[in-house]
């Protein structure tokens, strides 16, 4: 969905919503499906019958080893600013990628390596307290960096710093981000949009920071928990980061063909972000989220899956928010308790009305 | 007699609601809204005949509407109508045009961030800011003292204020000029007054609306009783409402009844904010530095009184009497194309919607709009594009239809 007029790319493409979706599919997967030949190599032969290709643009690809599947992840990290309320880039850069892990099944890290862009002129102490952010991180989801690279740029041509961090892990069963069938119920892990609102808060200078922290932590311990509690009826898992879990729930319902219909007052909220949303015209549902995850499973194991995220401090406000229908097949329909609407997803880069 | 519904809920709060905490608003209560959802079936019934249409006339109504959804449990008989409620949308060409010539004669303009996409007869705002002769001179604000701030930092440079909005937002300019502007100050005022267009809209001949719901915020500053005479003039029946679900569901279930019933008046259900005669000290600044003209309201008509002008005793601050303003210079730029085919004119009167428009969320979206209802956050085409495109859910209505047409449109594209 490149319009003529995107003959430059816009902050839109990054945004996590459909702008970003169409770029990849148009200039990385050659402008088909990616079902076929195309040049970057997202056909899917190396993933194999079964496995996660790139053209499935899931949160990582999944590939046949031996009796296996290896998953492959990899995550550029840039935040503004550096250091927020919550976190900070190096526990985002080592979570993020933890949690893509994850979310295909994979939740025995088995490495990651970690690639640093650096601006001239950053300073050292930063770069050392980000550092040890990123250990810390690593020692929570039992992960440890095995490879990296560090590259310095001139002043004014990267900022601050770029960290991309990229991660392999096995699994027995892999479990992607398509499986919906009808019926089929959705849960998140705890409160929407912390992470996004946070961070818009202290970028803006709001003067709003208030409680907002960010959420960002590595899942895969709390996923391990759903994953032994639900066995095959886990049926598709998200991290619900750009785009908030609007875009997530709207990539599971175009992928697996069917409606979702969300309960808005089931969705767990912070007062904090409620009203930070509320102030800045920005809904919490479009924000990023950075430690939770979007979960579907089949109907009868939902108690069960909701009874062992809760048994996990990062899981203590899951929670049933949602159902998958057969009505408006790829659409997210979100019942206001008042009345009933569709969802939109976030078309570019959110603004804050008042500044 | 209409019964106010909500006064249930002003002397008593809903239990449940005051149990649950703070993040259980007593206005957002679910329960309470089914009951006013079931109240206002019954009352749209009792109508007897079908459609029973009444015209909101604000943006913010409209945003709440969309926002929660309500449209998907209005009774199917009932049609809410959006008036013309958005300030931005109904400023007019030429009004926007006297802003890109000063901003292209080197005056720095300061307008609210919904103004700068506003098309001109040939250019927006921010399309003259692209251009070099008015780079770094269009500044968005957020309220009317940053401009007075933004002028003390510019100064000695002139600064002019492109002010939009209807009273509600004229009283805080007004304020601000009594109190005194910085000498490289001065205002163009897109300043609209309400209670006249609705007088338009009824008139309109092919007016279908049998009741209003007017403006709570606009009503604190002018009192409810404002509308008496329009009501005793056209017979129909005005409620005041504020922007809660609970506040339009309510508005709305004592609207239908006063149509039920053919006994027009006016009736205030958002007395939490709302008296009859509203903010006397704001009213008196307000006519102190605004005199009603007439003029064109965009798409919709000439509207007598539509328009609040600065009064010859502020000419000192009026940027139309102090700058040569030359508006020709922009007749030979062809309009795009596209605007020609823009209905938001139609759509403003009540007369239509945005899915009988052929560019709505195709050529027509907010990060490139054709018409001003797609530009401002109080415009109809903006709200239901924000809130999915499609503002009634309900099973086999209209909106199912150009659901999928615009499901297919989305598919088709990503495929090419």
């Amino acid at each position: 969905m490149l319009s003529p007029r995107d003959s430059v790319i816009g902050l839109k493409h990054g945004a996590g919503g459909p702008a970003m979706r169409s770029l990849i599919r148009q200039v990385f997967l050659g402008g088909g499906d990616g079902g076929g030949n195309n040049g970057a190599g997202g056909n899917g032969a190396r993933a194999g019958e079964g496995g996660v290709p790139l053209a499935h643009l899931d949160d990582g690809a999944a590939l046949r080893v031996g009796d296996r599947w290896l998953v492959v992840t990899t995550d550029s990290h840039v935040v503004h600013p550096v250091f927020f309320p919550g976190g900070d880039i190096g526990r985002l850069a080592v979570a993020g990628t933890v949690n893509d892990l994850a979310m295909m099944g994979a939740t025995d890290v088995l490495a990651l390596t970690c690639g640093v862009i650096l601006e001239e002129g950053f300073p050292v102490a930063e770069l050392e307290r980000i550092q040890a952010s990123m250990e810390a991180t690593c020692a929570e989801a039992g992960a440890e960096i095995v490879a990296g690279d560090t590259k310095v740029m001139g002043r004014g041509e990267v900022d601050g710093i770029v960290l991309n961090t990229t991660g392999v892990a096995f699994t027995d069963r892999v479990v992607g981000d398509r499986g919906l069938t009808v019926g089929d119920r959705l849960l998140v892990t705890g409160t929407v949009g912390d992470h996004g609102l946070a961070v818009m808060a202290v970028r803006n200078d709001l003067g709003l920071e208030g409680d907002l922290r960010s959420d960002v932590a590595p899942l895969n311990r709390l996923i391990r928990a759903a994953m032994d509690a639900a066995g095959d009826d886990l049926v598709a898992m998200k991290d619900p980061t750009r785009g908030g879990l609007s875009s997530a729930l709207h990539e599971m319902a175009e992928k697996a063909g069917v409606g979702i219909v969300l309960e808005e007052a089931a969705v767990p909220l912070r007062n904090e972000v409620r009203a930070a949303g509320e102030l800045l015209g920005i809904d919490p549902l479009h924000v990023a989220n950075e430690g939770k995850a979007l979960l579907a499973v089949r109907p009868g194991a939902a108690d069960a899956v909701l009874a062992a995220l809760r048994a996990h401090p990062l899981g203590a406000e899951a929670a049933i928010v949602g159902t998958a229908v057969a009505e408006r097949a790829g659409s997210v329909i979100l019942d206001t308790g008042f009345g009933r609407r569709l969802l939109a997803e976030p078309e570019g880069e959110l603004l804050p009305r008042i500044c | 007699m209409a019964t106010d519904p909500m006064k249930a809920d002003a002397v008593k709060a809903n239990p449940a609601s005051s149990a649950a905490g703070a993040d259980r608003l007593q206005f957002r209560d679910p329960q309470r809204g089914r009951e006013l959802v079931d109240l206002l079936g019954r009352r749209t019934a009792e109508v007897g005949r079908s459609p029973v249409s009444v015209m909101h006339v604000c943006g913010s109504h409209e945003q709440a509407i969309a926002r929660f959804g309500l449209r998907a449990s209005f009774p199917r008989d009932l049609h809410v109508i959006m008036g013309p409620g958005c300030p931005v949308c109904v400023t007019d060409t030429p009004e926007v045009d006297e802003a890109v010539v000063l901003a292209r004669q080197g005056v720095h303009v300061a307008t609210y961030g919904d103004m700068l996409r506003v098309p001109g007869t040939s250019l927006s705002l921010a399309d003259a800011q692209a251009e070099d002769g008015a780079a770094g001179r269009v500044h968005v604000v957020y309220s009317v003292s940053q401009v007075v701030e933004l002028a003390r930092e510019l100064a000695p440079e002139p600064v002019v204020f492109f002010a939009s909005g209807f009273e509600t937002t004229a009283v805080a300019t007004a304020a601000v000029i009594l109190a005194g502007l910085p000498a490289n100050l001065s205002i163009l005022s897109a300043h609209k007054y309400i209670p006249p267009v609705m007088e338009i809209v009824a008139e309109m001949p092919h007016t279908r609306v049998e009741g209003f719901l007017a403006a709570g915020h606009a009503a604190t500053i002018t009192g409810w009783k404002i509308f008496e005479p329009f009501v005793e003039r056209h017979r129909l029946p005005v409620v005041v409402a504020g922007f809660e679900p609970l506040d339009i569901l309510a508005g709305l279930a004592t609207l239908v009844e006063l149509v039920r019933d053919g006994t027009p008046r006016v009736v205030n259900t958002f007395p939490r904010c709302v008296t009859a005669e509203g903010n006397l000290r704001a009213q008196e600044q307000l006519w102190q530095v605004f005199k009603p003209a007439g003029g064109r309201w965009r798409g919709i008509a000439h509207v007598p009184n539509g328009n609040l002008r600065l009064r010859d005793e502020h000419a000192g601050v009026d940027a139309r009497r102090r700058f040569d303003i030359d508006l020709a210079e922009l007749w030979a730029g062809a309009p795009s194309a596209l605007a020609a085919e823009c209905v938001c004119g139609d759509i403003m009167a009540g007369l239509t919607d945005p899915h009988a428009c052929r560019l709505f969320g195709r050529e027509c979206v907010p990060s490139n709009p054709v018409g001003a209802c797609m530009v401002s956050t109080e415009g109809t085409c903006r709200i239901w594009h924000q809130y999915g495109g499609v503002p009634d859910l309900r099973p086999g209505h209209d909106g199912e239809a150009a659901a999928e047409t615009e499901g297919a449109g989305t598919e088709g594209a990503a495929a090419c």
